[in-house]
């Protein structure tokens, strides 16, 4: 940053300093300026803001650097993105963030501009093409999550735990709180305390008990009644499929809605949401292609049973007919949202991913009912052949024995972990996520070659 | 997939004479990509070369699902064309004029795109140690400074994925201070009633009470009745949230007053920066008055809007408010070293992440929209000092040219200078029943994008027209030109325009079909065939 203060550069007095046709995204010529200024009535651009008082005014230039062109952008860029500043790393963390493989196809086609440079589709009309993938969106993530409804899209995975949390407590009639399993990940815990705390949602953690939600503590709970909803994750953070036989249940009894914040990559292989009897699923959708770009953007997603649909959060569209007769799709139930209903909404959300929804939409119309199930082996298959490797060199064992695990998983170290970290990063591997002062988590998806997971186990047996 | 079958609804055909084939209307394509589906076809490549000794069949059958996921099974060039044209059915920035009032429509540079895209920043997981990241964190620092320098604010937040999530993010700073300073019940929050319906929402969000302050009839806040209501609840008063310009695109003439009175009464001042665009360069919030605000990467920071998102929501405050700001937040430790150079070693890194803050306060899993940010920086860098400050004032003359010469065919309902948009009241001529949605469809026939429409709700008519900085004179022409046309059929042939759109891929649609049985899957769509 260029933190040199320049005062202002003399003005031409007719265009008050705003120059014409001097940078490539203003066409005002000089010309232009004077016949509009003209129309105006004004002489200067500046009489345009004669209305603002004197104090309020922006008297000196800004303290920013120069422009640059467009070729030294790429060089500043270049420069932040060389090896020695930007280090791409083999990776073998999760936590959230997953290095999925998507065919080209995705990136091309979500870059198209009809697509990027678009608003909100509510001119109908005009905005099939998002409207038509939304719904297209919508039914994959109903089909995924074994649930009637989806809206079309969250910001991410945490926040839309959050606005599950807010949809059970606004669902309840009589209830005093939610509970929150420990096993959820602590990230999006941390958003969900964040946003309880100001809603007045009062939260209650249920603890974990060998990397598991601790089903006593949990029948305790419910067996106190108040409660107006449950919020899990599967896999749990540590990577474990936990058996939710009979929670939904439970958790009917007293008239709470179940939450389960589900990976959907897996659920090409795991019992959906909906079969686990879950009234609302939510998540992270980056595990499907998206690129990590350092956590974001990714999409986050809702899905819920019909009966919830008027609490749900955030844009829906429907199918419906035009004026022709043709089928076409619209923004629909807007009556929930913040433009209609204010502070009576549903939530304030307006933009959400929509597309990176569609990303997720082309990623998933690829890879299909196959391909998503052989994402899912793979990942499977990586991640139990890392572990047997690493245990085998007898410097780790399962933190979590006897669990089943998808593909992400837990070991403690008999030795210094940080130090075994920092050695991996130097070999160029980024080898997991420290959880706990020995225990390391683990993860493999479809990307990791053969070759990969034999070098990581030799760098990590130490 | 055999269930599958061709649509049975002809969406696909294309309409005959004047009424098909339009702009949009080249090659109309209806199918869900569900009915393109064939068993057996594939549009992936994975190695095949893995060990096999481990598979999911291992699972306890009570953990897996029953039925495979209905997804659809397509070769490649199917879904390149599906999708291909899809995008011809929209209308982007791209391919024409955006008169979005309040949305900000601008023109998304195509080198912020290939920035983003760089594989060094797309292959970066959030949880990277932080040496080995420095160029990803130097951009983010650099834009906490950067939006810092442009509001006139102390510190940003990055972490916030759109304006009404960075709404939320402010309300919920103000309100950590508030707990932390003096505990108190200031629980209320004061919103002119000409606000966006995302204010009100992200203070119920927040749990605070919304109480209104009424307008004067110019559309500007009626200060005497701030007064009065400060009077009666000030203790009570969390914050007042205001956008300034305000949502008709006028200047708050006595917004340094309404910030005093607010900070007298002991409450904060919010931004809502959704009309910030018109400032650049002209004036800053904090200037103002303001304490927190919320800026719009995909607004005024030039961000493509993606049909409603990724948008990006940073949030700042003035001095003094910082710790209250949510994290992960990127720090400079080493303000000696220059950009672009890599640390020396791990013990003298220039940026690092900070979870340090005074109340626990979390709005998203990692850093926010990272892809995002990379765009907006790329954009401030080629704008640079002398072309950040020129953005307000030619956004502000585009609007102020159109205000004058559409006044006499649209009604004008406030005088004076306007901002970066102008609000009109439908047609001055309201004798031949053509509404303004009447005149919103029409426009789409000439391949022009909607103005916003009924917002602000201030008037019955409204239009509301934000031209941006980024419009030819030439572009404006034409569209001027097309309202004035538009004006004339509508007293010439009104039927032509109530009937709009005819050009468009398809006709006006059905809300209320739409919201009666609502069908918002395909497998729903095929049961209720």
């Amino acid at each position: 940053m260029n933190n040199n203060q320049t005062t202002r550069q003399p003005l031409p007095s007719l265009t008050g300093g705003v120059g014409g046709g001097s940078f490539k995204y203003f066409p005002h010529t000089s010309e232009d300026l004077q016949e509009m200024l003209q129309a105006c009535g004004v002489s200067s651009v500046h009489d345009l803001f004669a209305d603002v008082p004197e104090a309020a005014r922006f008297q000196r230039d800004y303290n920013l650097p120069d422009a640059l062109s467009e070729t030294d952008l790429r060089l500043f860029f270049e420069q932040l993105t060389s090896p020695l500043a930007t280090q791409q790393l083999i990776c073998f963390a999760g936590a959230g963030c997953y290095d999925h493989y998507a065919p080209s196809v995705v990136q091309n086609l979500i870059e198209r501009s009809e697509f990027l440079t678009s608003y909100t589709p509510y001119q109908a009309e005009i905005s099939q093409g998002t409207l038509h993938y939304i719904f297209e969106y919508q039914s994959m993530i109903a089909e995924l999550t074994g649930l009637d409804i989806s809206n079309a899209s969250m910001y991410d995975g945490a926040t839309a735990t959050a606005e599950a949390v807010m949809m059970a407590w606004s669902n309840a009639k009589k209830a005093t709180r939610v509970l929150v399993s420990e096993t959820l990940d602590p990230k999006v815990r941390r958003v969900v305390d964040t946003y309880a705390h100001f809603h007045g949602v009062p939260l209650q953690l249920i603890p974990a008990k060998d990397g598991a939600l601790d089903r006593d503590a949990l029948d305790r709970e419910l067996s106190e009644g108040g409660v107006a909803g449950v919020i899990v994750q599967q896999p749990n953070y540590y990577g474990i499929v936990e058996d939710y036989t009979g929670v939904a249940e439970k958790v009917h009894e007293q008239k709470g809605i179940f939450v389960i914040n589900a990976n959907p990559s897996d659920l090409a292989i795991l019992k959906t949401p909906g079969e686990w009897g879950a009234d609302v699923a939510v998540g992270e959708g980056q595990s499907l292609g998206i690129p990590m770009t350092f956590g974001g953007p990714g999409v986050g997603f809702m899905a819920c049973t019909e009966k919830l649909i008027r609490k749900m959060p955030g844009r829906i569209v429907g199918q419906t007919l035009d004026n022709r007769g043709q089928r076409c799709f619209v923004l629909t139930l807007q009556a929930r949202e913040q433009h209609i209903r204010r502070q009576k909404a549903t939530s304030n959300i307006c933009s959400n991913q929509s597309l990176m929804a569609l990303y997720v939409t082309i990623y998933l119309s690829l890879m299909g009912k196959e391909g998503l199930r052989e994402v899912a082996e793979m990942s499977y298959a990586g991640a139990h052949t890392l572990c047997d490797k690493l245990i085998a060199t007898g410097h780790f064992r399962l933190t979590f024995p006897d669990k089943p695990f998808f593909n992400e998983f837990c070991l403690d170290y008999d030795g210094d972990l940080d130090a075994l970290l920092a050695e991996a990063t130097e070999c160029g591997y980024l080898a997991g996520v420290k959880v706990g002062e020995k225990t390391l988590m683990l993860a493999v998806t479809e990307q990791r070659t053969p070759e990969e997971i034999e070098e990581l186990c030799e760098i990590l047996n130490k | 997939m055999e269930e599958f079958t061709t649509s049975q609804i002809h969406s696909t055909l294309p309409l005959e004479g004047e009424r098909g084939g339009g702009l949009l209307g080249r090659r109309l394509y209806g199918n869900l990509i569900f009915e393109l589906s064939k068993k057996g076809r594939k549009g992936y490549s994975l190695p095949q070369d893995y060990d096999r000794t481990h598979t999911t069949a291992e699972l306890p059958a009570a953990l897996r699902r029953t039925e495979a996921a209905r997804l659809p099974e397509c070769d490649e060039l199917t879904v390149v064309r599906h999708y291909t044209n899809l995008s011809h059915n929209n209308f982007g920035v791209n391919d024409g004029f955006y008169p979005l009032g309040s949305c900000t429509m601008k023109y998304n540079p195509v080198i912020n795109e290939e920035i983003a895209a760089m594989r060094a920043f797309a292959a970066l997981h959030p949880l990277q140690p932080a040496e080995t990241c420095q160029g990803a964190l130097e951009v983010y620092y650099n834009l906490q400074q950067s939006l810092a320098e442009l509001a006139g604010l102390s510190e940003f937040t990055l972490n916030p994925c759109a304006g009404a999530h960075g709404e939320l993010t402010g309300l919920m700073v103000i309100r950590a201070y508030h707990e932390a300073t003096a505990p108190s019940h200031r629980t209320k929050v004061l919103i002119p009633d000409s606000a966006h319906g995302t204010n009100p929402a992200s203070a119920a969000v927040c749990g605070l009470e919304v109480v209104e302050v009424k307008s004067l009839p110019d559309g500007t806040v009626d200060v005497d009745h701030l007064r009065e209501l400060l009077s009666e609840i000030g203790p009570q008063v969390a914050a007042m949230m205001m956008t300034n310009p305000n949502t008709l695109g006028i200047f708050e003439p006595r917004v340094l007053e309404i910030t005093k009175m607010v900070h007298e009464a002991g409450g904060l001042m919010y931004y809502d920066g959704a009309n910030l665009n018109a400032l650049l360069g002209e004036c800053r919030p904090g200037d103002m008055g303001f304490d927190v605000m919320h800026i719009n990467l995909h607004k005024t920071f030039s961000t493509p809007h993606g049909g409603g998102g990724p948008g990006s929501g940073p949030v700042g405050v003035r001095k003094g408010l910082e710790q209250f700001l949510p994290t992960p937040r990127v720090v400079m430790e080493n303000k000696e070293i220059g950009k672009g150079e890599a640390p020396a070693s791990s013990n003298s890194l220039i940026f690092t992440i900070s979870h340090s803050q005074s109340a626990p306060l979390s709005v998203g899993s990692f850093f926010g929209n990272f892809g995002v940010m990379l765009k907006a920086y790329a954009y401030i860098l080629s704008l640079g000092r002398e072309h950040v400050k020129q953005v307000g004032p030619l956004a502000t003359l585009n609007a102020n040219y159109i205000k004058e010469r559409l006044r006499d065919d649209y009604l004008l309902p406030i005088q004076g200078l306007c901002k970066h948009e102008v609000v009109f009241d439908g047609l001055v001529d309201k004798s031949t029943g053509v509404t303004t949605m009447d005149v919103a469809k029409r426009l789409l026939d000439y391949g022009y994008h909607a103005p916003t429409i009924y917002f602000p709700l201030l008037f019955h008519e409204s239009l509301m027209i934000e031209p941006t900085e980024n419009e030819s004179k030439e572009t404006i022409d034409a569209f001027i030109d097309v309202m004035h046309r538009i004006a004339q059929e509508a007293k010439t042939d009104p039927e032509l325009v109530k009937t709009a759109p005819h050009n468009t891929p398809i006709g006006r649609v059905d809300d209320v079909l739409a919201a009666k049985q609502p069908v918002t899957t395909y497998w729903k769509s095929v049961e209720s065939r």
